[in-house]
């Protein structure tokens, strides 16, 4: 193949999905030249899988991320057809938003995004080859004979990369959606050294929507005053609404998985890569959880400008005509038609400890990965890190220090820190209980946690930023109201209170101590004492949440801080673990894998003993001590 | 390890040697140790480096502990460069235990293994040689640790804490599986399940937490005194005890009980001889009552083993040595069965009403079985526990039950007000996480882990 010279650019983000779409947008929008390389112009920010995006965890990263100024958050606001706060009974930790996408239009929609945005280039084409040059790279070649030049590439190449699709008996390489699969660069990463996984995961089948008989179904709308992901978004799309649909297999449906389980190449073995046991295929829930006489099938709309309805619970690699009888064995799917079979997909993925917190690759300067190929799953875990590598990328073009979030403040630095200090040994989802102090991480108060710093990164506007600091000022003035107005036990304070409801006062109380009685909301409170002048609903929440919970909060504050010193105990990236005197074995080999880059990180390794950490400090501090006794 | 958090821990061999020190070093190490002290003036008012005569009592009961010499040593000019406050008490094992879980409970931990030399280390006290030495000696006894930790684990003790925290897991995994997955059709923890899981769970904690401290008794040994007049035959009993059943090796690490300290097990129990270096005194010397070592042997020791000559008539002192146990945990061991005996059950009993009373022959060896009854019934072990189901739990794991508990204690209350479900799992997954120290195992993981095995998931 005769090469050309394609143009230079300051960094190149191979693909287009969710990881590399805010991996493009980040760069573009810091000032970087930044090319954006896809296999299909066709499918950018395409969901390959399920039409929603948020939830547990997941929904709390699209608020990080937009706090740091990234786009899923007002991308998704602009293209839902359902909002929902699920959890909302279960704690203000653990709420979390959640959308059904019109995916169509939040595809056409990114598209249109990275086509606009300044600095962005956007071009179809295959990466078939890496150019390294003394371990750092400088550029990529695509198939049709480009050579584009870069300081910094970002690879977010899904599960195109290494892709083989399975249905039955049926096998055949492929990226999703039986798309192009990256074979050659799957080589190319082979070969320059990277530890390579395989990994597996399945979609479900997609039916006809006006094939359902919905009389059957039960209902599932959204929220009649939906909520938004994005702390900008301030009124609901004008369209209603669509509603999503619940059903349930039957032991019909059991019977018929059971007799073909054979044709399956999950449940028969065939396949031998590594699939995620929180998103397990129809034929596995059957085998593995057998005693259950149903599981639940949500039916989600795949768009206003589609009758495709995606199955949710029915991820298969069930041959198409077993499909066809496994859905229709269902209530309200007796005369569904199939419009398109679910599908196993392998693929190449990184192990994820080949990278640095700031997902630059170890083995390669200026090499970035981010989303599936890092061993994640989901939309949301691609995005958040596609947002990091971006932005990374561009700091490294600019000799800047890279972002890292720490557990304590981030979601996304939770997964990240997960990812590349334990490896991954499945597809990795983040959950809530992934996080250890998930009363901080919430989704109502991750623009508190993160917009200074996406604006100081420079994503987040002047405007915004100064809005964000109204924001701040009057839960603050509110705070200190409520910390500081006292009530006394009098026949008046008394009778207002009884007017609401509330039990009189035996002392002289703060208007903060009333709140943070169990049965005392804030709104009840404020209409009894009101603030000098109505505050949104935003401020309010925050309000009542840091009352009510202060002393939660304060007690994982005082974890925070003690982790937060190991974690300023920094460790040198080349730091040389075989001068290091009194090491076991194991911690030794963990450690020169992984290179952690504090103190608090290497003693998150498995396999690295609190001894191995003291022989770790005591190194440390005694290089200290002898530079010291040179210099001084 | 290594924060700056207020440390504990026995600095001197345990079981060995006249004195027992309990160091306790870092910034709360004064505010830690004031509540435990008795003295002319609170610690707090101490001078440096000067050694402070009063007693050590537990701070909730106000019991006396023991008579103690209490050093206070402020930073920087201590061995960890930290405020240090050294607490020097008789070198009984039950004794320096005793205070060091009294010195915990005030909010110390309990230090790793080298923790004080390495913190010596980090201030820049020693040197790095010093402190490469140090490495070693941190890695062998967290090695020696881990081994009796291990081996402690592979008994009662061990399998008690896997239920416990099975039975945790599960609730955990309860509540949270609909956290992560909101829309899962099992049904979901009420809160009535939750405070009885809850409640479940301390109670099993509680029940591990009084196993564990008779277990500690097991292998820390009860503090024993033999008296009675010259022969009445305390010697022949002790030979007769001594040979009837081998040394036995214990949980403490390190250690193995040598003659010294733990020769004699009665009922699978270890008696240790109070005042070990003078067996031969405590023996044979103890000629009359109000003799003021006999009574400081008598305050010592957690069991008396009266020994009376069964072929003589009682005599005054007899009378007076009895009076003196009265009330105490002790046996009246009636010897010489094998003569003709003309001690009188009801004259032993009217002098010591509530004192169980045994005849044995120590030539003979008969009564033994009725003298290890005895024994297992005043120190509390009953049918229910007898010792070879107890646990034995080593001071690590006796502070993270402890932890756990408390933990719990607050997910409880939590839950009973109805507090949101991520708010009871703060402390549930604290008292998880204690539990999964024990065990040495990352219950983060496990959480996640028996989510999935339990529940049919996806999407």
């Amino acid at each position: 193949m005769q090469t050309y010279e394609g143009g230079r650019y300051d960094v190149i983000v191979v693909g287009a999905g969710h990881a590399g779409s805010e991996a493009a947008l980040a760069s573009a929008r810091l000032g970087q030249r930044t090319l954006v390389l896809a296999i299909s112009l066709d499918l950018v920010a395409f969901m390959f899988c399920n039409p929603s995006i948020g939830g547990p965890a997941k929904g709390h990263v699209v608020r990080e991320i937009d706090a740091l100024g990234g786009e899923m958050g007002r991308h998704i606001d602009e293209t839902y057809v359902q909002m929902r706060m699920l959890n909302t009974g279960k704690g203000p930790a653990v709420r979390a938003l959640r959308a059904q996408a019109d995916k169509h239009l939040y595809s056409l929609r990114m598209k249109a995004k990275l086509e606009a945005a300044p600095n962005l280039t956007l071009r179809q084409a295959m990466v078939t080859d890496l150019l390294v040059e003394d371990g750092r790279v400088s550029g990529v070649v695509t198939r049709t004979g480009a050579v584009y030049r870069a300081k910094a590439v970002v690879l977010t190449t899904g599960t195109y990369l290494g892709g083989r699709i399975l249905i039955g008996e049926l096998a055949y390489d492929s990226g999703p959606n039986h798309t192009q699969p990256a074979t050659e660069l799957a080589e190319r990463l082979r070969a320059l050294g990277f530890r390579m996984m395989r990994f597996q995961t399945s979609t479900p089948p997609r039916i006809d929507g006006e094939t359902i008989d919905y009389d059957r179904l039960e209902e599932q709308p959204g929220d009649p005053e939906p909520e938004f992901f994005s702390y900008e978004t301030t009124a609901p799309r004008p369209e209603p609404q669509l509603s999503c649909w619940l059903t349930y297999t039957r032991p019909e449906t059991h019977a018929v998985i059971a007799a073909n389980l054979v044709r399956s190449p999950l449940a028969s073995g065939a396949i031998q890569s590594v699939g995620p046991r929180y998103c397990p295929s129809i034929e596995d829930k059957i085998v593995r959880f057998h005693d259950k006489p149903r599981h639940q099938i949500f039916l989600e709309p795949e768009g206003r400008g589609t009758r495709e309805v995606y199955v949710q619970g029915m991820s298969t690699s069930l041959p198409e005509d077993v499909q066809i009888q496994v859905l229709r064995s269902m209530p309200g799917l007796e005369r569904a038609e199939m419009m398109r079979p679910g599908y196993a997909i392998e693929y190449d993925a990184l192990d994820p400890t080949e990278l640095w917190p700031s997902l630059m690759t170890k083995r390669i300067e200026g090499l970035f990965t981010a989303g599936q190929l890092n061993g994640t799953s989901g939309y949301e875990e691609a995005a958040g890190q596609g947002l990091l590598a971006g932005i990374n990328a561009a700091r490294y073009v600019e000799g800047k220090p890279p972002v890292v979030l720490g557990r304590d403040q981030a979601y996304i630095g939770v997964m990240i820190d997960d990812l590349v200090t334990k490896g991954v040994d499945e597809p990795y989802r983040l959950l809530t209980s992934r996080a250890e102090y998930r009363l901080l991480l919430r989704h109502d108060n991750a623009d508190l946690r993160l917009t200074p710093l996406g604006y100081e990164i420079g994503l987040i506007s002047e405007a915004r930023y100064r809005r964000f600091l109204d924001k701040v000022r009057q839960i603050e003035a509110e705070r200190e109201r409520l910390l500081t107005v006292r009530l006394r036990p009098d026949a008046e304070t008394n009778a207002r209170l009884a007017e609401a409801g509330l039990p009189p006062l035996e002392n002289a109380l703060t208007l903060s101590d009333l709140l943070r009685r169990p049965d005392v909301t804030y709104d009840a409170l404020a209409r009894l004492f009101p603030p000098p002048e109505p505050l949104p609903k935003a401020v309010r929440e925050q309000v009542e949440i840091q009352i009510k919970y202060e002393g939660y909060i304060a007690k994982l504050l005082k974890d925070v801080e003690k982790q937060h010193k190991l974690e300023h105990k920094r460790l040198s990236p080349s730091l040389d673990y075989g001068a290091v005197y009194g090491l076991s074995t194991e911690g030794r080999e963990k450690l020169m894998k992984v290179r952690p880059l504090t103190i608090g990180q290497a003693a998150r390794i498995p396999g690295v003993t609190p001894a191995d950490i003291a022989a770790l400090i005591v190194h440390l501090e005694g290089r200290r001590t002898i530079e010291v006794g040179r210099h001084g | 390890m290594f924060i700056e958090e207020t440390i504990a821990a026995v600095v001197t061999p345990l079981g060995e040697g006249g004195v027992a020190i309990i160091r306790v070093s870092g910034s709360e190490a004064i505010r830690v140790a004031e509540p435990l002290f008795r003295g002319r003036r609170p610690l707090s008012g101490l001078k440096s480096h000067t050694l402070a005569y009063g007693h050590v009592v537990d701070p909730e009961s106000g019991a006396v502990i023991d008579e103690a010499l209490v050093a206070v040593m402020r930073a920087p000019r201590s061995f960890t460069r930290e405020d240090v406050v050294e607490i020097h008490v008789h070198g009984g094992v039950l004794v320096a235990k005793t205070v060091l879980s009294l010195v915990l409970r005030q909010g110390a931990r309990l230090a790793e293994p080298g923790e004080f030399t390495l913190r010596a280390f980090l201030n820049g006290r020693i040197d790095l040689a010093q402190a490469e030495a140090t490495i070693d000696v941190i890695r062998a006894k967290s090695e020696a640790a881990l081994k009796a930790g291990a081996r402690a684990l592979q008994g009662a003790f061990g399998a008690q804490v896997r239920a416990l925290k099975a039975g945790l897991l599960r609730l955990t995994a309860e509540i949270e599986v609909h956290i992560d997955y909101p829309e899962h059709d099992a049904p979901e923890a009420t809160y009535v399940r939750i405070v009885e899981g809850l409640t479940d769970a301390r109670a099993s904690l509680e029940s591990l937490m009084r196993a564990a401290a008779q277990g500690s008794v097991l292998r820390d040994g009860v503090e024993t005194a033999i008296v009675g007049l010259p022969n009445a035959g305390k010697s022949s009993l002790l030979n007769a005890m001594l040979r009837s059943e081998r040394a036995i090796v214990t949980d403490v690490p390190g250690t193995t009980r040598d003659l010294i300290e733990a020769p004699f097990v009665l009922g699978g129990i270890p008696l240790l001889l109070v005042d070990t270096a003078g067996i031969r005194e405590t023996a044979d010397v103890v000629e009359a009552i109000g003799v003021q070592r006999t009574r400081e042997i008598l305050e010592r020791a957690a069991l008396v083993l009266v020994v009376l000559d069964g072929s003589r008539p009682l005599t005054a002192e007899d009378a007076s040595l009895l009076h003196a146990v009265r009330g105490r945990t002790a046996v009246v061991v009636v010897n010489k069965a094998d003569l003709e005996v003309t001690v009188r059950e009801d004259d032993v009993r009217s002098l010591a009403p509530s004192l169980p009373i045994v005849f044995v022959s120590a030539k003979t060896r008969s009564g033994f079985e009725a003298l290890e009854a005895a024994v297992l019934s005043v120190l509390g072990f009953d049918a229910a526990a007898r010792p070879e189901t107890l646990v034995t739990a080593n001071a690590r794991h006796l502070e993270l039950i402890r932890r756990a508990h408390a933990a719990l204690d607050e997910a409880l209350a939590a839950a009973r007000e109805a507090l949101p479900y991520d708010v009871i799992l703060i402390d549930l997954r604290r008292a998880l996480g204690a539990l999964g120290e024990i065990l040495g195992e990352d219950v983060r993981d496990d959480v996640i882990k028996e989510i999935f095995a339990n529940f049919c998931l996806g999407k």
